[in-house]
């Protein structure tokens, strides 16, 4: 079943075209990374899909509903890791928690469960009770990925979620993001390329609002002619600078 | 909405500042005042005029409070995270906007309980002063609203802590008698609705009722006007995203 499907996808600001006529199918259950260089439109296709923002042309359905028509019932279906972490400063992390599972209409018993699973699933027992804005960058790094998920989301973005941890906090994250992977359909958004070869099941290469090369890590190795993911990258990229 | 309204009053009451400048400064001022009018006699300052007036001047911080929570939720990506939530424009604005209006009257409240013992004449035209308050409150957690949404959290500092606490003091009449001065800077200061919610919230404690629709009208006006205007940008500023 698809999952995300994109038709002519197209967003405008002004003079610059941040994606455009975007044409892109996920499956259900699948974790695609989008990767691209600064400025590529990664971050604006998010945006878009997660329904932060309007296509200027074009649409988009998240489990066949329309991310310009049937909002509302699109960010029932979502969770969304933003780039920057995204708490509320003052509340405890199991505050935090709980705001998201109310305003999701959970009930008592239900948010008193989620709350539990998610801090076993992701070893926030621990800090449960601190409040979210003195947590280390890490920790506070989990906690957002544990927002987005509370909600028990069928869609789950995750905008550059490992930026400016270190390796060891980047790989407890990568082992948490592949638990996750049972239970959502992933759309991952990286800088790291050894993350997105290490995580993701089909890749797509983004630049100037176009997507250039889609398929898995072997699949783009293979188009590039290259030994490994970041020679593909650099390869594919320059390419399609060349034909512009 | 509920839940939205509740992490606010907790983001609010757990901010130290809020603590100190809604309940802790304008009973500090409040006990200066009154000390200073026991010693050097000034009408201005008897305390049936003093207590309304420091009681609107301390709503002056709640558009501090409102703008620096708004100002931190857009910058810290808190309320980016929301918007992909099914809550709705209406449940952030009035998410915002309600924890404020009790606090508002919360500490309108202590300023006048304070005042008792300094002489207060208490009755039921106190509790219409204290009644009167919710206009320019409204008005104030409006602005914070407005400000919040177009500025970033320094920006706030500067405009709501330090510019709009000082407008509201010096136009509002309450440290000294606007007609001293007279002119533009009386015109001005009558023109906005500061000076009238002091003047309300003063002739209501007096029992003066004749008064009070000559007062009445700048603080509604002007409360509704700044509400919408802060719902139009706080709109704006989710659409462009």
């Amino acid at each position: 079943m698809t999952a995300i499907q994109t038709i002519n996808l197209s967003k405008k600001y002004k003079d610059l075209t941040a994606l455009d006529s975007l044409n892109l199918k996920i499956e259900e259950g699948e974790l695609f990374a989008l990767l691209g260089m600064n400025g590529a439109g990664k971050t604006t296709l998010i945006k878009l899909l997660s329904c932060l923002s309007s296509p200027s042309s074009g649409d988009a359905f998240i489990n066949g509903l329309s991310v310009t028509h049937e909002r509302k019932n699109v960010k029932r279906i979502l969770g969304v890791s933003p780039q920057e972490t995204a708490l509320a400063p003052n509340l405890s992390v199991q505050e935090n928690l709980c705001l998201l599972c109310d305003i999701h209409k959970f009930s008592k018993e239900k948010t008193n469960a989620k709350v539990s699973e998610i801090a076993e699933k992701l070893k926030l027992n621990d800090v449960l009770h601190r409040k979210a804005g003195k947590l280390s960058g890490g920790w506070q790094r989990k906690v957002n990925i544990a927002l987005a998920l509370i909600a028990e989301p069928k869609i789950l973005f995750l905008d550059e979620p490992t930026l400016g941890l270190d390796v060891t906090a980047r790989h407890d994250l990568w082992d948490l993001i592949r638990t996750i992977k049972k239970d959502s359909t992933i759309i991952l958004t990286t800088h790291y390329l050894e993350e997105a070869e290490s995580l993701a099941d089909r890749i797509g290469i983004l630049k100037n609002g176009k997507l250039i090369a889609l398929g898995t890590t072997q699949e783009l190795k293979e188009k590039a002619n290259a030994q490994n993911l970041e020679t593909a990258f650099v390869s594919l990229i320059r390419e399609e600078e060349e034909l512009c | 909405m509920l839940a939205f309204a509740r992490r606010c009053t907790k983001e609010i009451l757990r901010d130290p500042a809020t603590i100190f400048f809604g309940l802790g400064f304008p009973l500090i001022l409040l006990l200066l005042l009154s000390t200073l009018q026991k010693n050097i006699p000034t009408p201005l300052f008897e305390i049936n005029d003093l207590a309304p007036g420091i009681c609107v001047f301390g709503l002056s911080f709640f558009s501090l409070f409102a703008a620096t929570l708004v100002a931190k939720d857009r910058e810290s990506a808190f309320l980016q995270r929301l918007y992909t939530t099914p809550l709705t424009a209406a449940d952030f604005i009035l998410g915002y906007t309600l924890p404020l209006l009790p606090l508002a009257l919360l500490q309108s409240l202590l300023c006048l309980l304070a005042s008792v013992p300094l002489g207060l004449s208490v009755g039921v035209n106190t509790l219409f002063a204290l009644i009167s308050i919710f206009p320019i409150a409204l008005l104030h957690i409006s602005l914070g609203l407005l400000c919040g949404s177009m500025l970033n959290a320094k920006q706030v500092g500067g405009i709501c802590g330090a510019l709009l606490t000082n407008l509201t003091a010096w136009l509002s009449g309450i440290w000294f008698d606007l007609s001293l001065i007279g002119g533009l800077f009386e015109k001005i200061a009558t023109a906005l609705p500061f000076y009238h919610a002091v003047e309300l919230a003063k002739t209501l404690q007096h029992g003066n009722y004749e008064a009070v629709a000559l007062h009445l009208l700048s603080p509604i006006f002007s409360a509704f006007l700044i509400t919408g205007l802060s719902i139009f940008c706080f709109l704006r500023q989710m659409q462009r995203l």
